[in-house]
């Protein structure tokens, strides 16, 4: 146990021994090296792949452009199939074998969450590309995040259904862990926006009817609006239940939805639907002046050029996180990890796919309520609902 | 009011239906061999998902639904060949044991074959709701219950009228005395395979509209079939419609009434209650008369 600790407080010390006398020698020639670890493979793989496509791509752009600060980037990513014990295993060895200069990585919340302690005792710049609050809440030294919140998501929610004079509504939500977190923040802020929440309905895991509930809502006295927080199959069965039944008022889904597949999968009962989407998904419908069509525009091309897929919001948080990363050493001037945290702390109006980034020391995700926005279904295709 | 109460029963015989074309399919190998196979989930998926993807690749409906149910009897036949048969001499729980396995490994394989995304199937006549009631129920709800209908029918006549079906049943009460008055005892469990995955597949296919299917679609719907099959009493044919709807209707007025988070509760907690009472279900005494 002594020899253990002693060892581990040891091999930072003698690694950062290596780097002040090798800085001098080799340090134009050595690569960047960027560590990540992402769900490619496994139930969250559809995070972890147009992830683990977006780094590689950008990684071979930025190289042939030149690299950064005239060093080649290195990628260095394993594929944690979404399991948070591997993630913790492979940041380990990010950290201490591969001696990477920042990490990018954790698909899902589960993995971000078994590294943050690793990075932190470690004193590394990590972004996290997990959805939930707890990753920067509260304020981790090391720890940023690019994609936005499902708080948020509630937010804008909201903001949309004061704009339209509800104030009452009705939740239906499922049981993953989404769902039950997204519910959780819907419930939470829906008072600072004078939303009251008269039912909260849900439905369980491989349900395959939810008229009773829909049925239920449809009948509670003063109900403006229903809102279903939900992901994967569940959304699309409540919809098409939702038209059935015939429920007379406006729909809302979450940006849980935010594919194609959601559309496909409900067939026309999705016409009508209002949900918050990123930009990147109506990137060709938004006006010339908006200031974010450049680079998701940009962004998705790039991405059915290579891969021949569609582009995901998923990727997008790949897409900035690495962009983040390059432009705080290029700003550091250095690949000093307390420096370049430092840079990454105070990015100011960075523009990413996930909409204007503005870091600070009591936020390490920089996003506002205009990275969302609002999208109505229309003859199966999303327009812009604002 | 009673617009709402309408519509949770049939809400409650829309997913029942379902429900109990799964349970049949427990029914069917339960009699032919005392074993409840747990791939039954599985048939239910490989036909969803075999008509999906020939519908997509541009087969018309009819035809896609025809080779879907052919794929899914020839892997319940391959099931049963390699490797239930060659478990002879083991014990039923063994048997149960290995479909466990089987329905892992086939969920596995259409994770390969396929993909890991939802799909869903266009419903056969359109999906204009019906009003019955000031209550609605889907057209495709209608073909679910119809087809189960005439598939209780057609077992019914199968198992009460047949020789084969008769031998099936035989079997299943005893094998030595029904190899010894010449029943094809190994040929019985091979056909019972081949009989249910057939029935899970048009389980899959009809509900597949309902539903949207993918390669895990099996497990919930297996388990509540399971459900609905002990509830009816395992191995009769009525007991399996009569358990699914009971639970379908309990889980939607559960949700209607009481509360849509305790729904599945209520439902098992009132099985429980049933099987307290009936150890063997609600139609199970029956079921040993007519053996």
């Amino acid at each position: 146990m002594m020899v253990r600790s002693t060892l581990k407080y040891l091999a930072p010390a003698a690694f950062a021994a290596c780097l002040t006398l090798g800085a001098g020698v080799a340090s134009a020639q050595e690569p960047i090296k960027i560590g990540a670890f992402l769900a490619v493979t496994g139930p969250a793989a559809f995070l972890g792949d147009p992830e683990q496509k977006t780094l590689e791509m950008y990684v071979d752009k930025i190289n042939a452009a030149g690299g950064v600060l005239g060093r080649k980037l290195q990628l260095i990513s394993y594929d944690s199939g979404g399991d948070a014990e591997k993630a913790r295993t492979f940041a380990k060895r990010l950290i201490e074998q591969d001696k990477v200069d920042a990490i990018i990585g954790g698909s899902t919340t589960g993995e971000t969450m078994a590294v943050v302690p690793l990075v932190e005792q470690a004193g590394i710049p990590f972004i996290s590309l997990a959805g939930a609050v707890v990753v920067i809440e509260p304020v981790k030294k090391w720890v940023f995040k690019t994609p936005h919140t499902d708080r948020m998501a509630c937010e804008k929610i909201f903001v949309d259904m004061q704009e339209r004079k509800i104030s009452k509504i009705a939740l239906i939500s499922g049981p993953g862990g989404f769902d039950k977190s997204m519910r959780a923040e819907c419930l939470k802020v829906a008072p600072k926006y004078k939303i009251e929440i008269l039912a909260d309905e849900t439905y369980g895991a491989g349900d395959t009817d939810m008229t009773a509930q829909l049925t239920k809502i449809k009948n509670t006295p003063g109900v403006q609006a229903v809102l279903n927080a939900g992901f994967g199959s569940g959304p699309a069965i409540v919809t098409k239940n939702y038209r059935q039944v015939g429920v007379p008022f406006p729909f809302y889904q979450s940006h849980g939805v935010a594919s194609k597949e959601y559309i496909k999968l409900s067939g026309g009962a999705a016409d009508g639907v209002r949900l918050p989407a990123a930009a990147l998904l109506v990137a060709d419908k938004l006006p010339d002046s908006d200031p974010q069509k450049k680079v998701v525009v940009d962004y998705k091309n790039a991405y059915a050029e290579r891969w021949k897929s569609d582009v995901s919001t998923f990727g997008g948080h790949a897409y900035d996180g690495l962009w983040l990363l390059v432009d705080a050493m290029k700003k550091a001037g250095t690949t000093d990890k307390a420096k370049v945290r430092d840079a990454l702390e105070n990015t100011k109006g960075f523009m990413g796919t996930a909409g204007v980034v503005n870091m600070s020391p009591t936020d390490h995700m920089g996003l506002d309520l205009t990275a969302f926005r609002m999208l109505v279904i229309k003859n199966g295709d999303w327009e812009l609902g604002n | 009011m009673s617009a709402e109460l309408t519509q949770f029963l049939l809400t409650g015989i829309t997913i029942g239906a379902i429900y109990a074309l799964v349970a049949l399919g427990f029914s069917i190998i339960y009699n032919a061999s005392q074993v409840i196979n747990f791939a039954q989930g599985e048939f239910v998926m490989i036909g969803g998902m075999t008509t999906v993807s020939l519908v997509d690749g541009g087969m018309p409906l009819p035809l896609a639904i025809a080779l879907a149910v052919v794929v899914a009897a020839a892997v319940g036949l391959l099931l049963e060949k390699l490797a239930i048969e060659r478990a002879r001499g083991a014990s039923v729980v063994t048997l149960i044991i290995i479909t466990i396995g089987a329905s892992i490994f086939l969920r596995g394989l259409a994770q390969l074959v396929w993909d890991k995304n939802f799909h869903a199937l266009r419903p056969f006549t359109g999906s204009t709701p019906i009003a019955v009631f000031g209550a609605t129920i889907l057209p495709q709800s209608l073909w679910v219950l119809g087809v189960t209908v005439l598939i209780v029918a057609a077992l019914g006549w199968f198992f009460g009228r047949t020789l084969l079906g008769k031998g099936m049943l035989a079997t299943s009460h005893n094998r030595l005395a029904a190899e010894l008055v010449g029943v094809r005892v190994k040929g019985m469990l091979l056909l019972a395979f081949g009989l249910s995955a057939a029935l899970g597949a048009i389980a899959g296919i009809l509900t597949a509209p309902i539903t949207i299917t993918s390669y895990d679609v099996g497990v919930m719907l297996g388990l509540k079939g399971f459900a609905a099959a002990i509830l009816g009493g395992l191995g009769s044919g009525v007991g399996a419609v009569a358990g699914g709807l009971a639970l379908g209707i309990l889980e939607s007025l559960g949700a209607g009434f009481v509360s849509s988070a305790y729904k599945d509760v209520i439902a098992f907690v009132i099985i429980l209650a049933v099987l307290f009472f009936r150890p063997s279900g609600l139609f199970a005494r029956r079921s040993a008369e007519r053996v």
